[in-house]
């Protein structure tokens, strides 16, 4: 699916990680975790093609991403669900239309993908909020719908940054367990997170593997865990 | 994607695409009253480019057909070189008709310059005999050598001496209202590159989102095209409808007003104008379409 052979990546000022290895089988669930600062919003862009390697490569579905035109980007993004640290959403827009936007730049609407998002917006708990603006939602809201927006389109992979920075530890759980069932569906999922909480109640029913940026390395995390 | 599948995108429409760019921001007015005040000017270098025309070729034809021969003479000999004139040109290949203008209407053609009462028969007034061509016409070289023979005071005057210079004002007009057409087109194409480059520039975080989510380029362009050239064909539509009815109410063509009152359409080219709100949605769809794609390369 997604895969980082030596990959490295600076923003000017020397390297912020080097030497990244990974490889993203289907099916597979993975956590990333580290310090503040320590690169796993740039590895997670590195994974979407957001950004590109300055060193090794990165495959994404088969296609080195350093090659990849926007077109191709646009396409391998349609199969992904990512959830975005910052939760932008397009703010003239109601939040249904706005989780369902990937079906709509997918052209992909339709009756059975609304009977979908209307079971997708109850199931984060924000069928009351379907016609509010973005700007209006809480931090814990606009979590949650970004998670939605990532998994409407029922994708092969979801990427989430930090995706329950600001919700609460119940509200955490649920989440998690919609990405557990998904990962059970066989989909794959990458996880960035500095929540250990979190990933304690994940591996308690699920299989990850949980992986630690130290030292602009990427490394098995260990027993704290 | 094909330009022609592009236009026919933007034809179609995509109620859904249609919103995911915000419709707010001054760039929509902007556009919507540029292409109104385009095609209103448009539409007056329209009628100023046909009027010219219209003139040109009416001069042209007008003039080409006549000349005048002017007889200057002692009283005792002007009826003699009159007569030797006639004479000549009855005799000339290429002279279809040919008469003296009488004392009246010699009075009429000075009127303007001396006055009602002129007396015409005391003054040393030339004589003057209009000429008619055939459609293949005479050659004036040889007519002004036999008239030099059989009547040494008679002049000929062609009129191309100062038909030429009419007509190619009227042509220079004509091609002048075609270039006002032409510059006016690059000023729209120009105005709504500058307004869809703002307007990208100022949706720049719904360019990211839609990107995010998968969106590619050409939907993203799309979007903008459409807004674009859906807001230039109103402004032009509102533009040209205004303008027709100003040229409409303009006074209608006299010959005393000469020039200015014939500027208008008239006939079929009153369908001319209705061009001009489809070459603005079609300036603008390639406008904007160069600008969105320029745009959109640029960022990250």
């Amino acid at each position: 699916m997604i895969e980082l052979k030596e990959a490295a990546y600076g923003y000017g000022g020397g390297p912020l990680f080097s030497d990244m290895t990974l490889r993203l089988a289907p099916g597979s669930f993975h956590f990333l975790t580290g310090p503040s600062g320590a690169g796993k919003t740039t590895f997670l862009k590195l994974c979407y093609a957001d950004l590109r390697a300055t060193g090794g490569n990165v495959t994404i579905f088969g296609q080195d991403s350093a090659s990849m035109s926007r077109d191709e980007i646009a396409q391998a993004r349609q199969r992904m669900g990512v959830v975005h640290q910052d939760c932008e959403f397009l703010d003239h827009l109601p939040l249904t239309e706005n989780i369902a936007l990937p079906l709509t730049v997918a052209g992909r609407g339709g009756p059975t993908q609304e009977a979908n998002l209307s079971d997708l917006m109850g199931w984060v708990g924000l069928s009351a909020r379907a016609d509010a603006l973005p700007p209006e939602l809480s931090g814990g809201e606009r979590q949650r719908a970004a998670l939605a927006r990532a998994v409407i389109t029922d994708p092969d992979v979801i990427l989430a940054d930090e995706p329950t920075g600001n919700i609460d530890w119940e509200m955490s759980l649920r989440l998690l367990q919609l990405l557990l069932e998904l990962n059970r569906m066989g989909k794959t999922v990458l996880i960035a997170t500095h929540d250990l909480a979190l990933i304690r109640a994940a591996k308690a029913q699920v299989s990850a593997r949980v992986l630690r940026i130290k030292g602009g390395r990427l490394q098995l995390a260990g027993a704290e865990l | 994607m094909s330009a022609l599948g592009a236009i026919r995108d933007v034809l179609r429409g995509d109620a859904q695409a249609d919103r995911v760019v915000p419709r707010r921001g001054h760039s929509v007015r902007l556009t919507v009253f540029t292409s109104a005040a385009m095609a209103f000017l448009a539409v007056f270098a329209l009628a100023l480019s046909l009027a010219s025309g219209r003139l040109a070729d009416r001069w042209s034809e007008a003039l080409a057909r006549s000349s005048t021969i002017r007889i200057s003479a002692p009283a005792t000999q002007m009826e003699d070189q009159v007569w030797a004139v006639l004479e000549v040109l009855q005799q000339t290949p290429g002279v279809a008709s040919a008469r003296a203008l009488s004392d009246e209407e010699q009075r009429a053609l000075l009127e303007p310059w001396f006055g009602p009462d002129l007396p015409l028969e005391d003054l040393p007034v030339p004589r003057l005999v209009e000429v008619i061509e055939t459609a293949d016409g005479y050659d004036p070289d040889g007519l002004r050598l036999r008239l030099a023979a059989e009547a040494p005071g008679a002049v000929l005057d062609d009129h191309t001496r100062w038909r030429r210079p009419l007509v190619q004002a009227a042509e220079r007009l004509r091609a002048l209202g075609w270039l006002s057409m032409a510059l006016i087109l690059g000023s729209v194409a120009a105005m709504i590159t500058l307004a869809a480059q703002s307007a990208l520039a100022a949706n720049v975080r719904v360019i990211r989102v839609l990107r995010l989510v998968g969106a590619r380029d050409h939907y993203i362009a799309r979007a903008f095209v459409r807004r674009f050239t859906l807001r230039a064909l109103t402004g032009a539509a509102v533009g040209t409808g205004l303008g027709m009815a100003a040229i409409a109410f303009l006074p209608s063509t006299q010959d005393e007003g000469g020039f200015l009152t014939g500027l208008g359409f008239s006939g079929a080219h009153w369908l001319w104008p209705l061009l001009v709100p489809p070459l603005a949605a079609i300036t603008a769809f390639w406008a904007t379409r160069a600008a969105a794609f320029k745009t959109l390369r640029s960022l990250p």
